[in-house]
């Protein structure tokens, strides 16, 4: 069978600021394939679908729609290309039933008066009338049909308005057609994140979409609806339709799609056949050479247990697992990473330690410097109590300004977030804090016209360095920072690792939470590979390997691993 | 790069940008925001000059308005302390709705709870008032007063903490819930069942400091240091602000927002009651009615939001609006036009628009579309 | 008695209801709009004033009345005038996105003062002839039917049609099913392709023109014509009657009789002035408990429109 191109990019480029999200992007998608984008963590591969679906704006590049060229300025252009994106947060309305939310902004299919009452006239103008009172009538049927047009068009649309009961039957055809098992009348707060899915996919198709973008859309998803999953997308193929289908997990990857383009760093390696690889070749192509970053790691030097978490398990809102059977030992003086594909568990698991996480089991142990290494249990505690008990734990959220700091407030004001209930009596003290904001700009050359300056006004490195710098200054004796350098420029970063490094020689257990592998393996003491909220490994961050921690991270390891991909294939 | 993406653009069909863009500032310079702020006043005022002119119908009316708009407030010296003492109150109220918005709080229901609060002192002296000494009548009644106060506010706020109970609507409700006690007690306690209450007789402490009306205004310029300290200086005061600017933070820091909300709105509930307090004891006679905090509750809100929770410039706000509020009536009494407090309600109004509304234009920009096929 | 104390309830609560339909349908779109009292004085002055130019175009001859015209009219001008007020609220909250608990105070406040200001220089002789019109029953029978039920003006039976109308649109069409859209989550709604800033438009402006009306039926119907200085009293049992009424102007109809009943009830019973007033206070009382229960109960579609009182910015999401 002939393939035809329904979609190919060209030499897409789009820049934020100074980063380069994608560049130079070529790609085609047949007519009735399935293909999957691979990329690691801010590999560009979001920004590109974007761009496909009206969000951005490419900077070069052109877009081709069915061998046409297509600009798309807003997700009402790609409608209208039947372009249809199901992204990771969904876009529903929770007291909707799934009918409704499907079926949410229709429009009303074009009527117009005008043409309607030129082609009534031309289709009268073929009659040629020969006596004078079929002239007449002639006259009259014709004046009647014009001036009950504007009347019909006003009977179409209140016919349009009227949520009438039929109104399911066009979604029911849809979702008998590629299987869906759906309840139309079900609300959508009563709905599983699956179910969600399936809504999120039964609209975008209910508007004609031919070509259909899907972002992680297993990321939510236990193995048995994933199976579910494919086997629609497989029947979606099979009707002609096209799928772009965003993933890191190599297993699915193999199993779903037909070719697979990898991205890395914003640029397009290859495009291959699925048919023709494999998971090792395509991990090598994902991460790429491994580059020197030059970043000075000392040996750890007195290392002692100071944090041990076991069998820590913690349900999500959605009533899955974000956090499966997790194990490990956090030592001073050492920095120990955390790899994963984002959302594996890695901000739950901190939160978890910080106190802010429920947690379902397990057990959290600190070992007190000050006391001889006694045992803290941390578990179910909440922040403040576990302040009170002594621990010096600091924490550098993956949200700055939602959660870290406040962006209204000064920096004086966002020092104190940690300090102020130091103050004497029930006075705030502004003056320690003051002096350490001081102390921070002068130290980490943060760029601020004043410590009184909100920090929302400052640039992300700079509202970092803040972050960290007060984290730092409380002296901790376990140091947890998220994602800390992402968004930051290199001078900034490496700011920010010198900071870690510090902190390790000075004793300090430091858990570092990154998603570049570069600096995981340059940084790192040893690195703790979470996968789909499982340790699927821990490596020693010398001599590590990046494809290896690349397939931890896409796959659990072992056979037990392998079986369970197996028995849900079956 | 941008020259070729033009060139892409100008290729195939272009499509139509909006006329003009709104964009978020994040920065605005002190004076520019100020300009904004003046000319919108001075906008506002000549606006409400026009109207009482046209109204008049004599364009010499023009300065009139504005010459009685300051007798209003400053043309006798009783008409001062009129002025002063209707400051403290409003200034008061202010002050108490204050802390609950900080904390994104949306206590509407200030009337409801400085009412009560009347009511708390009011019920002291009809039952008290005649067999205690003077001095602890009036000390029951600043009890009486800041228990209904607080028991108002804290209600909702429990509700909310807990359930999440909408603290708009249910504030809102409180109002009128308060107003029904009031209308309630006054029937109850009128003679003869006239459903007026007069002067109660006891529990005045008009005149305290030798001057009248003197003693309210005194008092709030302490409650005014108060909050002032407690919002700037206090732990509660910096906990309440993390809370209104992120739930998030405050539980990072490890915050219990649930006590902050309650402990906050007790505070607010409180400092209504002391304006209660003052509405009935800072009066030569004293009274209840429903007509007693006449709308400042709902007043005060508009007051506290445009001196953007800063004590210090709500001194200013508060002064500003009953300015108007009295300088308004007086030039309507003048006038001889009728429903003076009605007339002053709309130049409030107008102030109150033209205020908000400017808001809008420190807080974004407007960017218009640039004129192309240069 | 009771027959006609239940016709009263009916016909009282025709203020509320008019003043809960108009705001429900402005909650709605996610704005808590606490201007209603304001407007609803603005509504009854925009009544007057149509009434009197129209009393004026037939030359003061009051014979010449014709209900249908002053009907109408009185409608109309009472829309045009509260709708104003809606309009000015719709542009702060809406275009501005000023603060809307804010807004809606001042347009209470202007409202309420340009009302009972400029009602003063609106010319109401013949009023009360006016009136007769408003208030001419369907039916005079003296059966119990034809009193509780056909003894009214034709704003009431207007007030019940409408409501039940509203709700139709709000539960069976797609305007309806956009409109709550918008009020739970207007970016969903944006990216649905819905003219998000339109629908707020018109629910703001449209909402506020039915609130109005209550207005008029206040002083024309149940006033018989002459003027009080209280309908901003009613704009807050309006508000009150949407949350009492979860939302919904068929439940409206209900609650506004409930809470019709519960106003006059003290003129027809023998209880003290005192115990009557207490009796004022139950329907605010139970939308209190009826907003508690909502919550604790957290149905979703029990709770307040997920977006009331917050601003939409597209460029936020």
């Amino acid at each position: 069978m002939e393939k035809t191109v329904a979609l190919e990019l060209k030499n897409i480029t789009k820049t934020f600021g100074e980063v380069v999200a994608n560049k130079n992007v070529d790609l085609e998608l047949y007519r009735g394939e399935i293909l999957s984008l691979l990329g690691e963590n801010g590999s560009g591969k979001t920004t590109l679908m974007n761009m496909i679906c009206g969000i951005y704006f490419p900077d070069e590049g052109e877009i081709f729609v069915g061998g046409e060229e297509a600009v798309i300025r807003s997700p009402k252009d790609a409608f209208a290309l039947k372009i249809g994106m199901i992204h990771q947060h969904f876009k529903l309305v929770d007291i909707f039933t799934a009918a409704d939310n499907v079926i949410l902004g229709e429009h009303m299919p074009r009527y117009s008066v005008k043409e309607e009452g030129k082609k009534a006239i031309a289709a009268a103008n073929g009659f040629k009338p020969v006596k004078p009172a079929e002239k007449i009538l002639w006259g009259l049927k014709l004046g009647l049909k014009l001036s009950a047009l504007p009347f019909i068009k006003i009977g179409k649309k209140i016919k349009f308005d009227y949520l009438a009961k039929s109104r399911t039957r066009k979604i029911t055809e849809i979702s008998s057609r590629y299987g869906f098992d759906i309840d139309l009348k079900k609300k959508i707060y009563d709905m599983s994140v699956s179910e969600k899915q399936t809504v999120e996919i039964i609209k975008v198709l209910y508007r004609g979409a031919e070509i259909l973008i899907l972002d992680e859309p297993t990321a939510v998803l236990t193995p048995q609806e994933i199976d579910k999953l494919f086997a629609i997308l497989r029947r979606m193929r099979d009707d002609g339709k096209s799928i772009i289908i965003i993933t890191h997990k190599l297993n699915e990857v193999m199993a779903i799609s037909d070719r697979v383009a990898v991205l890395r760093k914003g640029e397009h390696i290859a495009t291959v056949n699925t048919a023709e690889t494999d998971e090792k070749a395509l991990t090598e192509m994902m991460v790429g050479k491994k580059i020197d970053l030059n970043i000075e790691r000392a040996e750890p030097n007195d290392v002692k247990d100071r944090l041990t978490v076991r069998n820590l398990t913690v349900i999500n809102r959605d009533g899955m697992k974000a956090l499966d059977d997790v194990s490990f030992t956090a030592r001073s003086g050492e920095i120990l990473g955390i790899a994963g594909i984002a959302g594996s568990g890695q901000r739950e698991l901190l939160e978890a330690i910080a106190g802010l996480q429920k947690t379902a089991g397990g057990d959290i142990l600190y070992f007190d410097p000050n006391k001889e290494d006694a045992e803290v249990d941390l578990m179910q505690k909440t922040p403040v109590e576990i302040r009170d008990l002594g621990v010096r734990l600091s924490f550098v959220p993956e949200d700055r300004l939602g959660m870290g700091l406040v962006g209204n407030m000064d920096l004086v004001d966002n020092m104190m977030l940690r300090s102020y209930t130091k103050g004497r009596f029930v006075f705030v003290d502004r003056k320690n804090p003051k002096e350490l904001a001081e102390h921070i700009v002068h130290d980490l050359e943060v760029v601020t016209p004043g410590v009184r300056t909100p920090v929302r006004k400052l640039s992300g490195g700079n509202v970092q360095k803040v972050l960290v710098g007060r984290e730092i200054a409380a002296a901790p004796t376990v140091l947890m920072a998220a994602y800390p350098v992402r968004g930051l420029d290199i001078n900034s970063s490496y700011t920010i690792y010198h900071l870690l490094n510090q902190q390790k020689e000075k004793g300090v257990a430091v858990i570092y939470v990154g998603e570049d592998l570069d600096v995981l393996i340059d940084l790192c003491d040893r690195i703790l590979v979470l996968c789909a909220g499982k340790v699927s490994g821990i490596v020693d961050g010398r001599g590590a390997k990046k494809e290896d921690i690349g397939l931890l991270m896409t796959k659990l390891t072992g056979k037990e691993a392998d079986g369970e991909t197996k028995e849900a294939a079956l | 790069m941008t020259v070729k993406n033009e060139a892409v653009v100008s290729t195939v069909k272009r499509h139509k940008e909006p006329l003009f863009r709104l964009i978020k500032r994040t920065d605005i310079p002190i004076w520019k925001k100020w300009v904004i702020r003046i000319a919108t006043f001075a906008v506002a005022a000549i606006t409400a000059g026009l109207l009482f002119t046209f109204i008049i119908g004599d364009g010499a009316a023009f300065g009139t308005f504005f010459k009685e708009l300051w007798s209003g407030s400053f043309g006798t010296e009783r008409l001062t302390y009129i002025f002063l003492n209707n400051w403290a109150i409003m200034m008061c109220i202010s002050l108490a709705v204050t802390p609950a918005f900080k904390m994104r709080f949306w206590n509407i229901g200030a009337e409801g709870q400085t009412l009560a609060a009347a009511l708390g002192a009011a019920f002291v002296i009809h039952y008290f008032g005649k067999s205690l000494i003077e001095p602890v009548v009036i000390l029951l009644m600043l009890v009486a007063a800041l228990f209904m106060g607080m028991l108002w506010a804290l209600l909702p706020a429990i509700f909310k903490a807990v359930w999440g109970t909408n603290e708009t609507l249910f504030t809102l409700m409180m109002n009128y819930v308060a107003i029904q006690l009031v209308n309630f007690f006054v029937n109850l306690w009128s003679p003869g069942g006239s459903g007026t209450i007069g002067n109660l007789g006891n529990g005045s402490f008009h005149g305290l400091f030798g001057l009248p009306y003197i003693q309210n205004a005194v008092f709030v310029a302490i409650v005014t240091i108060i909050v002032f300290v407690y919002l700037k200086f206090f732990k509660h005061g910096y906990e309440l602000e993390v809370v209104g600017e992120s739930v998030n933070t405050a539980k990072y820091i490890g915050i219990n927002v649930k006590k902050v909300i309650i402990r906050t709105m007790i505070l607010s509930g409180a400092v209504c009651g002391f304006a209660g307090f003052l509405l009935v004891g800072g009066s030569p006679t004293p009274t209840i009615n429903t007509g007693l905090v006449g709308g400042r509750g709902f007043t005060a809100i508009l007051v506290s939001w445009l001196s953007k929770f800063s004590p210090i410039a709500m001194i200013f706000v508060a002064a500003l609006v009953v300015f108007l509020q009295k300088g308004a009536s007086q030039a309507s009494d003048s006038f001889h036009l009728g429903a003076s407090s009605a007339f002053s309600n709309i130049i409030i109004g107008i102030f109150f628009l033209m205020i908000i509304a400017c808001e809008f234009f420190i807080d974004y920009q407007i960017k218009f579309r640039k004129k192309e096929g240069k | 008695m009771f027959l006609t104390f239940l016709k009263n309830a009916i016909r009282f609560s025709t203020i509320f209801l008019f003043g809960s339909t108009g705001e429900t349908i402005t909650e709605k779109s996610g704005h808590l709009n606490l201007g209603t009292p304001g407007i609803m004085c603005m509504g009854a002055l925009g009544g007057c004033v149509g009434e009197s130019l129209y009393l004026k175009s037939i030359g003061g001859d009051y014979a010449a009345i014709d209900g249908f015209s002053a009907v109408v009219i009185g409608i109309l001008f009472a829309m045009l005038f509260a709708g104003l007020g809606g309009l000015i609220y719709g542009f702060l909250t809406i275009t501005l996105r000023c603060n809307q608990n804010v807004s809606g105070l001042a347009i209470t406040t202007f409202g309420a003062g340009v009302t009972n200001f400029f009602i003063n220089y609106v010319d109401r002789n013949g009023f009360n002839y006016l009136a007769a019109k408003f208030t001419a029953p369907v039916s005079q029978a003296n059966d119990w039917f034809s009193t509780i039920f056909l003894s009214h003006g034709a704003l009431v039976y207007l007030a019940i049609v409408l409501a039940l109308v509203v709700a139709f649109i709000m539960k069976k069409t797609r305007t309806g099913l956009n409109l709550t859209a918008i009020g739970e989550n207007p970016a969903t709604a944006d990216a649905a392709g819905i003219n998000v800033t339109g629908y707020k438009y018109v629910s703001c402006v449209l909402g506020s023109g039915i609130s109005g009306i209550g207005g008029l039926f206040y002083i024309m119907d149940y006033l018989y014509g002459s003027w009080e200085y209280s309908i901003d009293a009613m704009g807050w049992l309006a508000v009150a009657l949407v949350i009492f009424s979860v939302w919904k102007p068929n439940w409206g109809i209900l609650g506004s009789i409930l809470f019709g009943a519960l106003y006059i009830l003290p003129y027809y019973t023998n209880f003290s002035f005192a115990i009557q007033e207490i009796i004022k206070m139950i329907p605010y009382a139970v939308t209190i408990i009826v907003l508690i229960i909502t919550s604790i109960i957290n149905r979703r579609e029990s709770q307040p429109p997920a977006a009331l009182g917050l601003s939409y910015f597209r460029e936020e999401r």
